[in-house]
């Protein structure tokens, strides 16, 4: 009957706050929080030499660091959680059109931009893996990447000029950029943004990466119970179809934002 | 359809508190002198360095004669005899349950503490302690009355009446204990449709009042038919309602919870969540219980 304990409806999120460009010596960052869940994301860039089967692209690194959760995850505790979210980023992200990473590419072979995120899981309270995928879009779409010139000496050696207007970057476009939506299986139906009490009593669930199209880009079922076919083409409806209107709002707070600019007073952490 | 709500972050400036009711309270942070008065014996929360009085926890200072303790707003639930408490089961043991109540140690609740289904009154024999498992199973939610308290602080819990005992179909919330008012009773049965039992450990059972009370259970029946979705509607309400007035650090009682409640009619049950819909609301509450004290 589409009633959950809180109210909501099996398709509805938590209210979401968004907030980019918290971190000041990042080049991006992004804090989003899902009432009880908090997720901090800061990207890097930094030159690296290109993998040796895409000479011509840049490429991303995930890291998620879950430490500062509970006394349990501390150490080498969070390592296992962490790993795991951040072969799920990769998953995510392994697809082709997700991130242009052609315009992150200086010189082929030789040079290119890496991207270095990292994912700081400062207060777990159910459904990590979509506030982190909407942290990661929100901060890929704050980070400012210094435009860099190739000069050319006579003996063939390379070097690299970074401009010295600080306000000369490139942005990346993050409209194909997929965002996470979880599925969880409780009882005969499945619900959006599960709480820690909802996420106890499912016992599978169903993670969708969901571009803002409406693509699916990677699927990846978690959970110790099984699922039924039919029930799983019914979560990927409903995971695009929550996906889009997910897109659609991350997308206009993330243009209000810029269009507030620096008039909108800063929140960060102490608010 | 799926509704999805962002926002920007703003600054949220507390609510006005209203003017303190008994006068003024000596709030102390961890770090803060309370005196320099060396004549005080120290008690709980404090600490004494270089002559001086130093708070070690966040909380209020209570002072009986010579003895000055702090009362911290946010610790573990500290039992005394007589306190209602809801708890889960986590462990069977040879003759007695371990129940988790928010506390240091986990609660303790003999065999020859509860009542048998049946209400029947007989000495537990060996039998009933392989049977423990069939009456109590770890995960289940009870109701109980404080007993006594052990030399080490654990709580002996039990249920020898019949208002308590196993608790059926319902939503739980945890709240700080410090938020829960002590009053003559804490089973409520709320006029509008669902009743509460406010937990002085701070667990919170809101469940759909049974139609007729059945006295011949013992509080072992567990009705699992689904519950209509009027009565969920209720539940859900009362539960945000509980978790708006503990944002704002508001005491719970059954009236608390009922002008909250009233107060929140006119929003959707979802929206009570939202911090500006909360802080309507809560608004609204304070002030009518503020009228109501004259």
């Amino acid at each position: 009957e589409d009633l959950r304990v809180d109210g909501r409806g099996c398709e509805d999120y938590r209210c979401a706050e968004v907030e980019t460009d918290v971190v000041s010596n990042t080049s991006g960052s992004a804090r989003v929080k899902l009432v009880e869940t908090d997720i901090l994301v800061g990207i890097k860039a930094e030159m690296g030499t290109p993998k040796l089967e895409k000479p011509d692209e840049g490429y991303l690194e995930f890291f998620v660091d879950c430490s500062s959760n509970s006394p349990e995850l501390e150490g080498r505790g969070g390592e296992e959680l962490g790993t795991d979210i951040a072969n799920t980023l990769y998953r995510v992200f392994s697809c082709e059109n997700s991130v242009d990473l052609k315009s992150l590419c200086i010189n082929p072979k030789e040079h290119c931009w890496v991207l270095y995120v990292d994912v700081l899981l400062l207060e777990c309270g159910g459904n990590i893996f979509d506030a982190i995928s909407i942290a990661v879009k929100a901060a890929l779409f704050n980070t400012r990447i210094p435009k860099v010139r190739v000069l050319e000496d006579e003996e063939g050696t390379k070097e690299i000029e970074l401009s010295d207007d600080p306000y000369d970057c490139i942005r990346l476009s993050v409209d194909e950029v997929p965002c996470i939506v979880t599925l969880s299986k409780i009882g005969y139906r499945h619900v959006v943004d599960a709480t820690l009490q909802e996420e106890a009593c499912s016992l599978a669930s169903l993670l969708i990466s969901v571009t803002s199209k409406g693509a699916i880009t990677s699927m990846k079922k978690v959970g110790k119970g099984s699922l039924d076919p039919e029930s799983i083409f019914e979560m990927m409806e409903t995971g695009q179809r929550v996906g889009k209107s997910l897109h659609i709002a991350l997308q206009k707070i993330l243009d209000e934002e810029e269009r507030l600019g620096t008039s909108r007073p800063k929140v960060g952490f102490l608010g | 359809m799926a509704a999805v709500t962002m926002r920007l972050p703003a600054v949220r400036a507390p609510l006005d508190s209203s003017t303190p009711r008994g006068g003024e309270k000596h709030l102390v942070a961890p770090g803060d002198t309370i005196t320099t008065d060396t004549g005080y014996m120290r008690g709980h929360g404090t600490y004494v360095e270089d002559d001086k009085l130093i708070a070690s926890v966040a909380g209020v200072v209570e002072r009986v004669n010579k003895l000055v303790c702090v009362r911290a707003l946010k610790a573990r639930y500290n039992g005394e005899i007589g306190d209602i408490v809801v708890g889960r089961i986590t462990e069977v043991q040879q003759k007695r349950w371990k129940v988790e109540t928010n506390s240091r140690l986990d609660s303790v609740l003999l065999l020859s503490s509860i009542n048998l289904p049946g209400g029947e009154l007989r000495r537990k024999s060996a039998e009933d302690e392989l049977a423990m498992r069939d009456y109590l199973q770890e995960g289940d939610l009870i109701s109980a009355e404080v007993q006594s308290i052990f030399s080490d602080g654990a709580v002996s819990l039990h249920t020898r009446s019949l208002k308590y005992g196993k608790l059926a179909q319902g939503v739980l919330v945890q709240v700080s204990p410090s938020l829960v008012k002590r009053q003559k009773t804490h089973f409520h049965d709320l006029p509008c449709g669902a009743s509460v039992i406010l937990g002085n450990n701070g667990f919170i059972w809101i469940y759909p009042t049974p139609e007729q009370k059945d006295d011949e259970a013992g509080g072992y029946s567990t009705n699992l038919e689904p519950v209509p979705l009027s009565d969920r509607e209720v539940i859900s309400r009362l539960r945000n309602c509980i978790v708006a007035l503990v944002t704002h650090k508001m005491m719970l009682f059954d009236t608390s919870i009922l002008y909250c409640y009233e107060a929140s009619l006119p929003h959707q049950i979802k929206d009570i969540l939202k911090p500006e819909v909360t802080e309507e609301v809560v608004l609204e509450t304070r002030q009518r219980l503020l009228d109501l004290e004259g």
